[in-house]
């Protein structure tokens, strides 16, 4: 098992358990957690598919420009998380307003008390 | 439907994406050199941009129309949370939450923190182009330390104007500063409107400092303004 490997495994099975939890979880704060972790599962992800073994971050401060595009690691998937952790945090505030008000329209955070959209 | 098909269902499902992720997983061996658009941008980015970091030369530069419009969803993210929390705002001059009042240790804390958390989220995103960081993270940072405010002094709204003014501000040079680009260089937000500098400095990049340093502020005016709507919403019936 190399680094690869290793940060590959952990986001796949990041982004299982946040859907599981999603899935089986009765109660919406609970559901909200399970998508921030399977959020976090496809950042992981993402990150480790940008890897190149040996390679280093693709900051040129010390490494010289010449030799950028054999001594660094992909930039651009960095640049898409950087993008996806932002608007993941925009999606859990909106569901957490949603959250609370649905607490207020029925006092409960139960997702089987809503049933409204049940067919 | 009974109760263990209800429970069936989400692992079979679980099963068969996790047979997708084992294959993928299997069948993943690393490259061995950049493929043709990275190694254009590991190569061209110093000649081009004049930024050390390669990451902030894609999000401000070569990519900046979708980080105007990632912006954009942010601030139409935080309008949305202010319209769905409208409806249960606290009465003016009550605290919002009914905790108890913030102790002497967290007054005096924040009162200490604040101006440093503030520096140092000026300092990241100031320093996007030459080291890890940038606007996001340095507007996280900003709207941290209006975290521990609110925390704090939970009585003490913010005004909600000068957050919206600073807001809109930032975004209208956000794309005054594009459309210079258009006129003056080679595109829409191209940073070669001001001169590039000496590589490595902090003046240097031509516009990125600036340009990060405006997503900066409005990430931590659109952050904050969740905190103190969320924080606005009132707690007991």
């Amino acid at each position: 098992m190399n680094l690869v490997q290793i940060s590959l495994a952990t986001g796949f099975l990041l982004i299982l358990l946040g859907l599981y939890g999603a899935l089986t979880n009765r109660d919406i704060l609970r559901m909200i957690v399970s998508f921030t972790i399977a959020d976090t599962g496809v950042n992981v992800v993402l990150v480790a598919v940008g890897y190149l073994p040996g390679r280093e971050a693709p900051i040129l401060d010390t490494i010289p420009v010449a030799e950028a595009a054999s001594r660094i690691t992909d930039p651009v998937p960095q640049a898409l998380v950087l993008t996806a952790i932002v608007i993941g945090l925009g999606v859990t505030a909106l569901m957490l307003a949603y959250a609370y008000r649905l607490f207020r329209a029925r006092g409960s955070l139960d997702i089987s008390e809503f049933t409204e959209l049940k067919w | 439907m009974n109760f263990t098909t209800r429970k069936a269902i989400p692992l079979v499902l679980l099963l068969l994406l996790g047979s997708v992720f084992y294959a993928l997983f299997a069948g993943y061996t690393p490259d061995e050199t950049l493929n043709r658009s990275a190694s254009y941008y590991a190569s061209q980015t110093v000649q081009d941009t004049g930024a050390q970091n390669v990451v902030t030369a894609i999000i401000v530069t070569y990519r900046g129309l979708d980080t105007l419009g990632e912006v954009t969803v942010l601030f139409l993210t935080a309008a949305i949370v202010g319209l769905v929390l409208a409806h249960s705002k606290a009465p003016k001059g009550r605290s919002g939450s009914g905790f108890l009042p913030s102790g002497e240790l967290l007054t005096t804390g924040t009162r200490m923190l604040v101006p440093v958390i503030l520096l140092f989220g000026a300092y990241v995103f100031l320093n996007g182009h030459l080291t890890p960081g940038g606007g996001f993270q340095g507007g996280a940072i900003v709207a941290s330390a209006m975290l521990l405010m609110l925390l704090s002094d939970s009585a003490e709204r913010f005004s909600h104007r000068l957050i919206s003014r600073i807001e809109s501000s930032a975004g209208l040079t956000y794309v005054i500063l594009g459309l210079l680009g258009m006129l003056f260089a080679g595109g829409f937000l191209d940073n070669r409107i001001l001169p590039l500098g000496s590589f490595g400095s902090i003046l240097s990049a031509g516009a990125i400092p600036l340009i990060y340093a405006l997503i900066g502020l409005k990430v931590g005016a659109e952050f904050s303004s969740i905190l103190t709507s969320l924080e606005a919403t009132e707690d007991s019936q």
